[in-house]
C-alpha cells in the first residue's frame, strides 16, 4: 500500500490536535475564571496517565476483560487528576487570590517540580510500555492509515468536548462559571459560593486531562515522568492560538496546532532540502506562539486584549 | 419607626485602603418598609451597602438582619438569608442571555416556581421578555437596570438593596424603574434605596437617612426631609 503522506499527516494532526484540544480546554477554563495560567496543567496530564498505566496493568494481570479494564483505569485516572486539580488550586492558588499575578505563576511551575519528582518517585526515571489490550488494527483512509486508537482518539475527544460545551452552556454549574468568569463580585450577589465554582472548574478541566493523558499513552504505547511538560507547553500555546479564555478557541486552537505541526513535519524536509529533519516537529509549535503573541495576541476567537487587575 | 425590625445596622465602620469610609453610622429598616439613603458623591453610601451585601467587611458595629448577626457571613450566604443587592453600574451578566441572568438570579433557590417568577419577571419587565434569548450587555442601558432588577427580585428577597438606579437613565425610564420600586415595595418586600436623586427617593420612601463624610447627619420621615431646608438646600438644588 502506497501511503498518501499529504492525507497521513492530517490524520496524524487530527488526533495530535485532540489530545492538545483537551488539555488546552483546561488552560483556558482556569484562565477564563482566574486569569491564571496554570503551568502544572501538563503534569496532571501525566499523573493522568501513570494512574491508567498502573491501574490498567493490575487489573489485567487480574484477568479482568479488557474493554472494562481500560474503561475503569480512565475512570480511575479521572478520579486521581480531578483530586489532583482540587489540591493544587487549594494548595498553591486560593492562598494567593488577592496577590500580584507573578506570585501565583511562580507556584505553578513549583507544583509543577514537585509533581515530577513526585512521579519520578513514585513511577521511576525509566520509559513504561502502555499495555493495550486491543487490537489495534489498520484501517485504510484515502490513501492513508488510521490506527482504531486513532479512531477511538477522535471520537472520545469530540465526545468529552461536546459534554463540556453541554456543562458550561446548559447547567446551572455552567452558567455560575460562566458568571463568576465575568464579574465574580455580582456572582457573589446572587448566592454564587465562588470558592466552589472555582475547585469545580479545576476539576473538569483535570478530568479532561486525564482524559487527554490516556488517549497519549494509548496512541504511543509509551509513558513517562517528564512526558506532561512539553505536552503541557504545546496544549497552553493551542490555548493562546485559539484565544485563552475561550472553550472554542481551545478547541480550535488545539486541532490547527496539531495540523500544523504534523504537516510542518512532514515536509520540513522536502522544503529545506533536507537540511531540517522531522525532528524539529516542536519548533512548530513556538514558532505559532511567537506568530500569535506578536500579530494576535488575543488569539484567533478571543476578544479582549486586556490586562486583568 | 418601624414596629418590626428587619435590619438594624449599629455604629458600623467600615474601612480600606487606610481610609475610613464609614465612622460608625447607625440605621434600622422595617419589615416592609422602603427606606432611602441620600448624600452627596463620596459619602459613604455604596460603602454602606457593600458591607451589607458582604462585599467588604466592616471592621466593628453591629449588623443585625432579622434576628441574626451577619457579622461572620459570607457574601454568598446573606443571598439566601433574603439580602439582594443591585449594586452600582448594575454589575449584569453582559455574556449571559436575559433569561440566563434571571436564572443566575435564582441561583440559592431550588424550589419548582422559579419558571413562574420569571415568567412573573416578563410580565413586570415585557420588554425583557421580548429580549430574553438576548446576550444581555446588548440592552440599553435602562433594559440592563431592569436585568439588574428583576435578578435580584428573583432570589425572593426579604430586603432589596438599590444603589443608584437611577443613574445614567433617561426620565422616561427612571420614571418607569421608580413605579417598579413603588409596585416590589407594594408586595411587602423592605427597601432601602440608595440614590443621589434625592428628591426623587424621598418622595418614594416612608423614612430616610441624610449621610455625609461617612455618617448619618440627619434622620427622619421622607416627608420631613423633604421638607427640612438643609435637604432642600444641599441635595434639591432649591
Amino acid at each position: 500500500m502506497i501511503v498518501d503522506i499529504f492525507v497521513q499527516q492530517i490524520i496524524n494532526g487530527i488526533v495530535q490536535g485532540s489530545v492538545y484540544a483537551l488539555v488546552a480546554l483546561g488552560y483556558t477554563m482556569v484562565y477564563g475564571i482566574l486569569g491564571l495560567i496554570n503551568f502544572a496543567h501538563g503534569e496532571v496530564v501525566m499523573v493522568g496517565a501513570m494512574v491508567a498505566l498502573t491501574v490498567l496493568q493490575a487489573l489485567l494481570a487480574a484477568a479482568v476483560a479488557p474493554l472494562l479494564a481500560i474503561l475503569l483505569s480512565l475512570l480511575a485516572a479521572m478520579a486521581v487528576c480531578m483530586a489532583l486539580g482540587y489540591g493544587i488550586e487549594r494548595v498553591a492558588y486560593r492562598p494567593l487570590r488577592n496577590a500580584p499575578r507573578l506570585a501565583p505563576l511562580i507556584t505553578a511551575i513549583g507544583v509543577s517540580i514537585v509533581l515530577q519528582n513526585l512521579a519520578m518517585m513514585i513511577w521511576g526515571r525509566e520509559y513504561h510500555a502502555f499495555p493495550l489490550p486491543l487490537d489495534n488494527a489498520l484501517h485504510a483512509l484515502g490513501g492513508a492509515i488510521i490506527t482504531n486508537v486513532q479512531i477511538a482518539i477522535v471520537l472520545v475527544a469530540v465526545a468529552v468536548m461536546a459534554l463540556l460545551l453541554l456543562i458550561v452552556h446548559r447547567t446551572r454549574l455552567g452558567r455560575a462559571m460562566r458568571a463568576v468568569a465575568e464579574n465574580p463580585a455580582a456572582a457573589m450577589l446572587m448566592g454564587v459560593d465562588i470558592n466552589r465554582v472555582i475547585s469545580a472548574t479545576f476539576m473538569l478541566g483535570s478530568a479532561l486531562a486525564a482524559v487527554a493523558g490516556f488517549m497519549v499513552s494509548a496512541n504511543y504505547g509509551i509513558v513517562h515522568y517528564y512526558m506532561g511538560f512539553m505536552l503541557g507547553l504545546k496544549a497552553f500555546t493551542a490555548a493562546v492560538l485559539g484565544g485563552i479564555g475561550n472553550l472554542r478557541g481551545a478547541m480550535l486552537g488545539g486541532l490547527l496546532l496539531g495540523l500544523i505541526e504534523s504537516l510542518g513535519a512532514g515536509y520540513i524536509g522536502d522544503l529545506s532540502g533536507g537540511f531540517f529533519g522531522s525532528n524539529y516537529q516542536d519548533v512548530f509549535a513556538f514558532m505559532v506562539l511567537i506568530a500569535v503573541l506578536i500579530f494576535r495576541p488575543s488569539g484567533l476567537l478571543g476578544e479582549r486584549v486586556a490586562e486583568r487587575a | 419607626m418601624a414596629e418590626n425590625t428587619l435590619l438594624e445596622v449599629r455604629d458600623l465602620k467600615v474601612s480600606y485602603g487606610g481610609i475610613q469610609a464609614l465612622k460608625g453610622i447607625s440605621l434600622t429598616v422595617g419589615q416592609g418598609e422602603l427606606v432611602a439613603l441620600i448624600g452627596s458623591n463620596g459619602a459613604g453610601k455604596t460603602t454602606t451597602l457593600k458591607a451589607l451585601s458582604g462585599l467588604l467587611h466592616s471592621t466593628a458595629g453591629k449588623l443585625h438582619y432579622d434576628g441574626k448577626s451577619l457579622h461572620h457571613m459570607p457574601a454568598h450566604q446573606r443571598v439566601s438569608a433574603g439580602l439582594a443587592l443591585v449594586p452600582e453600574g448594575r454589575g449584569i451578566f453582559a455574556r449571559l442571555s436575559v433569561a440566563e441572568n434571571l436564572q443566575m438570579g435564582a441561583y440559592t433557590r431550588n424550589d419548582s416556581q422559579v419558571t413562574e417568577d420569571i415568567e412573573r419577571m416578563y410580565a413586570l419587565f415585557p420588554r425583557l421578555a421580548e429580549r430574553r434569548a438576548q446576550l444581555a450587555g446588548t440592552l440599553s442601558g435602562g433594559e440592563q437596570q431592569m436585568v439588574a432588577m428583576a435578578r435580584a427580585l428573583m432570589s425572593r428577597p426579604k430586603l432589596l438593596m438599590l444603589d443608584e438606579p437611577s443613574m445614567g437613565l433617561a426620565p422616561l425610564m427612571v420614571a418607569k424603574i421608580f413605579e417598579t420600586i413603588r409596585a416590589v415595595a407594594a408586595q411587602g418586600v423592605s427597601i432601602l434605596l440608595v440614590e443621589q436623586n434625592a428628591k426623587l427617593a424621598l418622595e418614594a420612601a416612608q423614612r430616610g437617612y441624610v449621610l455625609e463624610g461617612g455618617q448619618i447627619t440627619l434622620e427622619d420621615s421622607a416627608a420631613n426631609l423633604l421638607g427640612s431646608d438643609a435637604v432642600r438646600k444641599a441635595y434639591l438644588g432649591a
